[in-house]
């Protein structure tokens, strides 16, 4: 099927919960024809290096596999089931074709269930490790999650692959979930990862994506509810070293009432080429009326070289909202948070850790996993060394320009 | 001993139009044991002053000295001034989010005295040190300075004076903007800090009220960036009936 914008138009007027009108968000669809490979030239695909995904959207069929290492809490269940079977869960269909790829190359998903009302205290633990970037690799996970279920969910991608993959997190009513992804890719990896995440009725969803690693990582967080008084909180941290590019792409669908949005991304980037991305798509129907939404992104250019593209887009068709507001800014370190700590005897380079960790650390704290709290801040650590420890100059001392948004 | 000896200082602000002369020679020794009170209008040079003896980036000299004990404080880094025995309580105390006041004060306590502070005897020092300004212990896991009232921001400076006990002490109107017990508070804790001896504090102030308090043994006026007259505490009590306008109006 070929969607065309009189039928997308028909659609939305029709049905209340049609789709997006939003050209950032095309409609789903299973179908390859649907989608077509991206040229670089829209919307959706500017920011992204084409050429550097080396191939993944030719769609190549491939038997090769991330290699599963898991801890799993008792009473989780992880299953292989079909695509069909998938579909029928009520998945989340692909928007985009590196996820309606990996539909429909991997032969079939993973199915990891969390039954109703289980709430255990350790979290689940998934570590997918690739062997080498000429692995192509199809994922394709569907998390069921039951109703009042309380559950933490890690996910660790290390090791080098190029790896496409589309996960859905199907939250029932009234759970609570806290899923982290972390991207610590070996240099030449590439990574298209889409998490699409449903929230049931008064169910209230954590998700935090942390991207270190990697030639080039692209990844969504989609959120929609599937009833009111759902409560979503998107997460983000990452740390770009020269000629990486890392990308991350929300997109927060509020089509149900009285339901709640909060997205808070922060990166630093450093060297020659680093680059890093962040679009924030928030759309409020014309039913969702009574939500609240909040969206920042907070970029620190650490060395010149470095380019961060940082895009909040809010589209509103209710007048009946309880909130919304969007922040984003880029800057330099501060050359008067630095003098201050130094006027106290820090030296230079202990002054920058401190405003870095600084930066960092209330949204590592957030994320709400102890065991990964050690982790995280020490990854921020290990990229710091890289430059603000090893004393390499920082740049200029300037300020570049801060835009603040608050409507 | 610590004698704070400037000499002929002179120093421009970097503005987008490029330099502009502030400091037009200042000459000013404070010995220890000393409180040297400066006063002078806004916009006379005073925080010009304070920075260029701590070292910040913004402010370049363009002629004289600044010694401590005769080492050349110009040519040391900022943070081997602060090394060297010098603090600056800032006029406008600078938000650090993230880092808390604890860890902020334990890593300049280390800088400072070259080796880590004995953790049992630290925290209890800490405490006192915020419960003394009048600042709950709760402050102490708060990130630095973000959120403080002007008031919190200014008694945290003194805080941490008493905490990292300098050789000589450069107030840039910690009195400002404080009621009269945050006054009150802020000037004892100076007196605690000049009284320990062998202490230099050089007092930066607009207003007279704070010499009520802390007790300078010299004064000094401060006009377009030089010092136009200096005596002792009698020459506050002038400038309080007779306000800047004989220094001010001699320029014109
Ligand atoms: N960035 C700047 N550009 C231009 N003038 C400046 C800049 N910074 C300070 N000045 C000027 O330097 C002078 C002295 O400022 P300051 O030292 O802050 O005075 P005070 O502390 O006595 O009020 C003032 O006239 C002020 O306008
Ligand atoms: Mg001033």
């Amino acid at each position: 099927m070929t969607v065309t914008d009189v039928a997308r138009e028909s659609v939305a007027s029709a049905l209340e919960q049609a789709p997006v009108v939003s050209h950032l968000n095309p409609l789903p669809s299973y179908d390859l024809a649907d989608h077509p490979v991206p040229t670089g030239r829209e919307e959706v695909w500017r920011f992204t290096p084409i050429k550097r995904l080396r191939g993944i959207l030719d769609g190549e069929p491939s038997d090769a596999r991330l290699e599963w290492d898991t801890s799993v809490p008792e009473g989780i269940e992880i299953s292989t089931i079909t695509a069909e079977q998938a579909r029928e869960l009520g998945e989340l269909p692909p928007n985009e074709r590196p996820a309606a790829l990996a539909v429909a190359r991997s032969g079939g998903a993973a199915l990891i269930d969390v039954p109703a009302e289980l709430a255990p205290g350790e979290p689940l633990v998934i570590r997918l490790t690739g062997a080498s970037v000429d692995d192509l690799v199809w994922g394709h996970l569907v998390f069921r999650i039951g109703n009042h279920a309380d559950v933490t969910i890690v996910l660790l991608h290390s090791g080098s692959a190029r790896y496409c993959a589309t996960t859905s997190f199907l939250v029932g009513d009234g759970a609570r979930v806290n899923v982290v992804s972390l991207q610590d890719w070996a240099d030449d990896a590439v990574h298209l990862g889409r998490d699409a995440i449903r929230v049931g009725r008064d169910a209230s969803v954590k998700h935090t994506s942390v991207s270190f690693g990697g030639d080039v990582v692209r990844m969504h967080a989609n959120v929609e509810y599937a009833a009111p008084g759902g409560e979503a909180e998107l997460l983000g941290l990452y740390f770009a070293d020269a000629g990486q590019h890392l990308e991350h792409r929300l997109f927060a669908d509020h089509n149900q009432p009285r339901t709640k949005s909060n997205v808070a991304y922060k990166g630093a980037l450093q060297g020659q080429g680093a680059h890093t991305v962040w679009i924030g798509n928030v759309l409020i129907r014309k039913v969702a009326e009574g939500i609240e939404t909040y969206e920042e992104n907070r970029n620190l250019v650490l060395t010149d070289g470095c380019q961060a593209d940082s895009v909040p887009n809010l589209e509103i068709e209710t007048g009946e909202i309880a909130g919304a507001g969007h922040a984003s800014a880029t800057a330099r370190l501060d050359d008067e948070q630095l003098f201050y700590l130094r006027s106290r005897g820090v030296s230079d380079v202990e002054a920058r850790r401190l405003v870095l960790h600084g930066f960092f650390n209330d949204l590592i704290r957030k994320v709400g996993v102890p065991s990964l709290e050690g982790r995280l801040t020490q990854t921020v650590e290990v990229e710091l060394a890289k430059t603000v420890l090893a004393g390499v100059p920082l740049g200029a001392s300037l300020i570049l320009p801060v835009e603040e948004v608050a409507d | 001993m610590s004698t704070l000896e400037i000499t002929d200082l002179h120093v421009s602000v970097n503005t987008e139009d490029g330099p502009k002369p502030i400091l037009n020679g200042v000459t000013l020794t404070i010995k220890d044991g000393e409180t040297h009170a400066i006063m002078g209008p806004n916009g006379s040079g005073k925080s010009t002053l304070a920075y260029s003896i701590a070292g910040h980036p913004k402010y370049t000299v363009t002629g004289g000295t600044v010694t401590l004990d005769g080492e050349d404080v110009l040519a040391m880094s900022v943070d081997e001034r602060a090394r060297a025995g010098l603090f600056l309580a800032m006029q406008y105390p600078v938000e650090v989010p993230g880092v808390s006041v604890s860890n902020f004060l334990r890593t300049a306590k280390t800088a400072i005295d070259g080796e880590s502070p004995k953790l049992r005897t630290w925290v209890k020092d800490v405490n006192n040190a915020l419960q003394a300004l009048d600042l709950d212990p709760t402050f102490a896991s708060r990130s630095v300075n973000e959120g403080f009232s002007g008031g919190e921001k200014k008694r945290h400076e003194i805080a941490q004076l008493e905490l990292l006990d300098p050789k000589v002490a450069v107030l840039d109107e910690t009195d400002s903007g404080l009621d009269i017990d945050a006054l009150k508070i802020v000037s004892e804790g100076v007196n605690r800090f000049a009284s320990k001896g062998n202490k230099g504090v050089l007092l930066i102030t607009h207003y007279t009220r704070v010499l009520r308090y802390i007790k300078p043994d010299f004064v000094h006026v401060f006009v377009a960036g030089r010092i136009a007259e200096q005596g002792g505490a009698e020459l506050a009590d002038q400038l309080e009936a007779e306000g800047y306008d004989k220094y001010t109006s001699a320029l014109r």
